[in-house]
């Protein structure tokens, strides 16, 4: 690990200042200081099955490492993130309010662990360590800091076990949503998938869907990339099939009240799919028959999108026409921290937004959301 | 301008198309069955054929019968393929729109066999199909190479083959292939084709090696021709990521038939980047936006685009050129109505562009064919 | 403007740095090769701490697959979205004009084979007198 002889950088006094009001950051990576400290939380039996056969995911072929190892040390992690005990980053509580909670004036932090129980081939394991996740969760981060809200993780290929999870922790309102990755088994409006999106609009619960470091099928539909740059552009691909896949399966047609927030996907591909959508729907609706309304509909009235990494145009106001079509009511703010492509609040957006927008899009939309406001 | 191309044509003027002389960049003459190209099959083929029964090989990227496939009033009447008939191609795309020149990407199943002999043979004889058939029978027409891209060595071969013919201005590979189209697997393609002065035509499609998507199978024909913008966007990634640009500097790509509107998205996202992970491919020495306006082009049907023609002007904007839009219809499938092959509101300047110039850059072999 | 004494030699190995406050300011402090260089401690793009990021080789290309490398450690990858600087001048090595390009240029500059950009880190003179290192602000 690189060793650097910055402990705790203040902010530089010229900083500018984010905004006036307690922002909302979607997106906060929580680490364990040690394997132990989550496996604490499974039964001695998984534990000893860590030990010796380790999680396995699907197409990766390394066992220490990603397949497309990243451009920082600690797997890309913003290299300031270190805490100064030494710990990994997003592992030390009191780092993080330093650095990211009080620095940024967050005034809630929604968590997304990024489970290895929802990729991992051994779906009893998954529903252990999802588990455990959970458990973890709550005894080092939400009970500490009340500021900081859990995902409920589950092991979303096996939906009994999954419908299972979302009950266990639905009346806690420490968990505000149901984590789950992009890259699933299925495209992610399948049958398969609907006892999740029962429980889910049951208890009133948004899914959090990001992106994982692996997949259950290829990358792409044209084979595997070489280069991480290749696979982080392709991270805005499996969003566009949840989209796709949600609205052309009817899934809003039975769940009325489901909503599904795009995590770190990016947000420009959102207005050209729409309008795609739409063009395809109004030839071959008949292939789809449940479908009852314009594809775009469904997608702004069920989908919320983070904004990191924020896009940055090559003209900047190019991103308001890009904001104004997607409705500045459907993006929430996120940092992504600690994470090396993290967006620092006050200065994320090379662009000026209203104050309207701009309260929206860093608090008001995950207020409403989350029901953040709810005791 | 348009009273120059009409001295120009030998023909009478059977349009009055305000789209008179345009370059139509992806029109689908279509196979009916193979047995129409058994007269450029070898004797064994011609055996193959019939022991095994291959008598239709359409692509399930373009089942004939979906309404993708064929515009209602562009079918034959009798129920047969959309863009089989000669004449109807003529009369519905040629002559309606008073086009100058119309480039055939025939699309059919042998760019997608597992065996690449069987892919070679098939594709040789496509090319001489659309060869008598076709380019021999309008002089209007031109024709992309259809590539057995299985393997690149019998790809290259086929380039070799026919780049004489001036008549062929591209070399076509799908979509979705085995490979991100930039792997090194495929520089045998890339070599051939720079040194005949060929673009790459990257048309809609699938070998259907792989998944459409990252999640797998999705259930219907909607969300698999959906899909498309995700493909075109990997590959043109692959292109800049993999240095086929830094390899080959004067390759131009056409992305056929991709929608168009997906792209200023993927030109941020990879800009972005490519700022912080540019030490991982230093041969990318531009940002990929500059070398996307540079390298690549794309034709302008379907155009995936809002209602409002503001909003529209926005969204074409943010491609940062007037240089990367290519005329076409897509004759037959159906991607407008009647004979609203443009949006309106385009500038004049861009009508110009869009129709003339554009495609006449891109192309460098129309200039080279006498009409 | 003036100077300020910020360390002295020897503090600093050759290849390592040091962040001091200057009047206010936190500086990054570079050592390479027997000489010093000062960057304001922010990065342009998003304000990160730009001198605590890893310090690396310059990277450059001839061909796809080939990796030249060359000024061993005088390159400051911004530890938050890894941005390349030239700890000589500040320069970012790669970034957009921020003008839409209607033509990509056919012949490239004699020497200047990588993109350059607006990005540009605040750099100070630095110099040494006796045993002792200088800042200029």
């Amino acid at each position: 690990m690189t060793t650097h002889s910055v402990a705790s950088p203040e902010r530089e006094a010229s900083r500018p200042k984010g905004p006036s009001f307690g922002v909302v950051d979607c997106d906060i990576h929580p680490a364990p200081s040690s394997p132990a400290e989550l496996a604490q939380f499974l039964p001695e039996r998984w534990r000893e099955h860590l030990t010796t056969y380790g999680v396995r995911m699907p197409n990766q072929p390394t066992n220490n490492i990603v397949p497309y190892p990243r451009m920082a040390p600690g797997h890309g992690m913003r290299m300031d993130s270190w805490p100064p005990n030494g710990g990994f980053p997003a592992s030390d509580l009191e780092f993080m309010r330093e650095q990211l909670l009080n620095a940024c004036d967050i005034e809630f932090g929604i968590l997304q662990p990024l489970s290895s129980g929802s990729m991992t081939t051994n779906q009893e394991l998954g529903a252990e360590l999802t588990n455990a996740m959970n458990e973890w969760q709550l005894a080092k981060w939400t009970t500490k800091d009340k500021r900081l809200k859990a995902a409920i993780c589950v092991p979303q290929e096996d939906a009994a076990s999954a419908v299972t999870a979302i009950e266990r922790y639905s009346a806690n309102r420490d968990f505000v949503h149901i984590a789950i990755p992009t890259r699933t088994m299925e495209p992610f409006g399948r049958k398969r998938y609907w006892p999740i999106f029962e429980a889910a609009q049951h208890f009133n619960l948004p899914i959090c869907m990001h992106a994982p470091a692996t997949g259950y099928h290829c990358n792409t539909p044209t084979g595997w990339v070489s280069y991480y740059i290749e696979e982080h552009v392709a991270f805005a691909n499996p969003p566009q099939t949840i989209v796709t896949s949600m609205i052309m399966e009817g899934v809003f047609e039975r769940f009325p009240r489901l909503r599904v927030v795009l995590v770190e996907g990016g947000f420009a591909w959102v207005p050209p799919l729409a309008w795609r959508l739409d063009s395809l729907w109004k030839r071959m609706h008949d292939e789809v028959p449940h479908v009852k309304r314009a594809p775009s509909e469904y997608l702004r009235e069920h989908f919320w999108f983070t904004t990191q990494p924020v896009e940055e145009s090559e003209r900047p106001a190019d991103l308001l026409d890009t904001i104004r079509w997607i409705g500045p009511d459907r993006l929430m703010f996120s940092t992504d921290y600690p994470h090396w492509d993290f967006d620092d609040p006050a200065r994320a957006f090379k662009v000026e937004l209203s104050p309207e927008d701009r309260k929206a899009i860093f608090r008001e939309n995950a207020v409403s959301l989350f029901r953040l406001d709810e005791k | 301008m348009r009273a120059r191309f009409r001295r120009a044509y030998t023909g009478a003027i059977v349009s009055d198309s305000p789209y008179l002389g345009a370059i139509d960049c992806d029109i689908h003459p279509a196979i009916p069955g193979t047995s129409a190209l058994v007269p450029y099959l070898d004797g064994y083929w011609r055996e193959m054929r019939v022991l095994r029964e291959m008598e239709r090989m359409d692509l399930m990227s373009y089942p004939p019968t979906s309404p993708l496939s064929g515009r209602a009033d562009w079918r034959p009447k009798d129920g047969g393929t959309p863009g089989a008939d000669f004449c109807l191609l003529r009369e519905q795309a040629l002559d309606r729109f008073g086009l100058r020149y119309a480039i055939c990407n025939c699309l059919y199943g042998s760019q997608a066999f597992y065996d690449e002999n069987m892919a070679a043979a098939f594709c040789r004889a496509t090319n001489e199909w659309i060869r008598r058939e076709w380019l021999d029978r309008d002089p209007r027409l031109r024709a992309s190479i259809v590539l057995p891209a299985q393997n690149p060595d019998l790809a290259a071969e086929e380039i070799e083959r026919l780049a004489g013919d001036k008549r062929f201005v591209q070399a076509l590979v799908l979509s979705r292939c085995e490979l991100p189209l930039g792997r090194k697997f495929y520089w045998p393609i890339y070599r051939a084709a720079e040194r005949h002065g060929l673009p790459i035509g990257i048309h809609a499609g699938s070998m259907f090696r792989h998944s459409p998507t990252q999640s797998g199978h999705p259930s219907f024909y909607i969300e698999d021709y959906a899909a498309q913008t995700q493909a075109f966007a990997v590959q043109v990634a692959s292109f800049i990521s993999e240095g086929v640009f830094a390899k080959f500097p004067e390759m131009k790509v056409v992305l056929i038939e991709s929608g168009v509107t997906w792209l200023p998205a993927v030109i941020w996202r990879f800009g972005k980047d490519w700022r912080g992970i540019r030490a991982e491919v230093p041969w990318v020495k531009s940002a990929p936006g500059d070398i996307i306006r540079h390298h690549v082009r794309l034709t302008v049907q379907p155009l995936d685009g809002p209602s409002d023609a503001r909003d529209l002007e926005r969204i074409l904007d943010h491609l940062g050129s007037e240089d990367v839009l290519l005329f076409s219809t897509d004759y037959p499938h159906w991607q407008f109505e009647d004979d609203a092959a443009l949006p309106p509101g385009l500038s004049e300047r861009m009508l110009r562009k869009i129709l003339f110039e554009n495609p006449l850059a891109a192309y460098p072999r129309l200039k080279e064919t006498v009409q | 403007m003036s100077r300020h004494v910020v360390a002295k030699v020897g503090d600093i190995a050759p290849g390592q740095r040091k962040i001091v406050t200057v009047a206010g300011r936190r500086i990054g402090l570079f050592h390479s090769n027997g000489e010093y260089f000062a960057l304001l401690d922010r990065c342009p793009h998003q304000g990160a701490s730009l001198c605590s990021g890893m310090l690396v080789s310059l990277i450059e290309s001839s061909a796809p697959g080939e990796y030249r490398l060359s000024r061993h450690a005088e390159m400051l990858r911004c530890p938050w979205h890894g941005w390349e600087f030239d700890i000589r001048t500040g320069q970012s090595w790669c970034d957009p004009t921020k003008l839409r390009v209607k033509t990509y240029p056919v012949s490239i500059e004699p020497g200047a084979e990588i993109a350059k950009g607006p990005y540009v880190a605040v750099t100070y003179p630095v110099t040494v007198e006796d045993d002792y290192i200088l800042v200029e602000l």
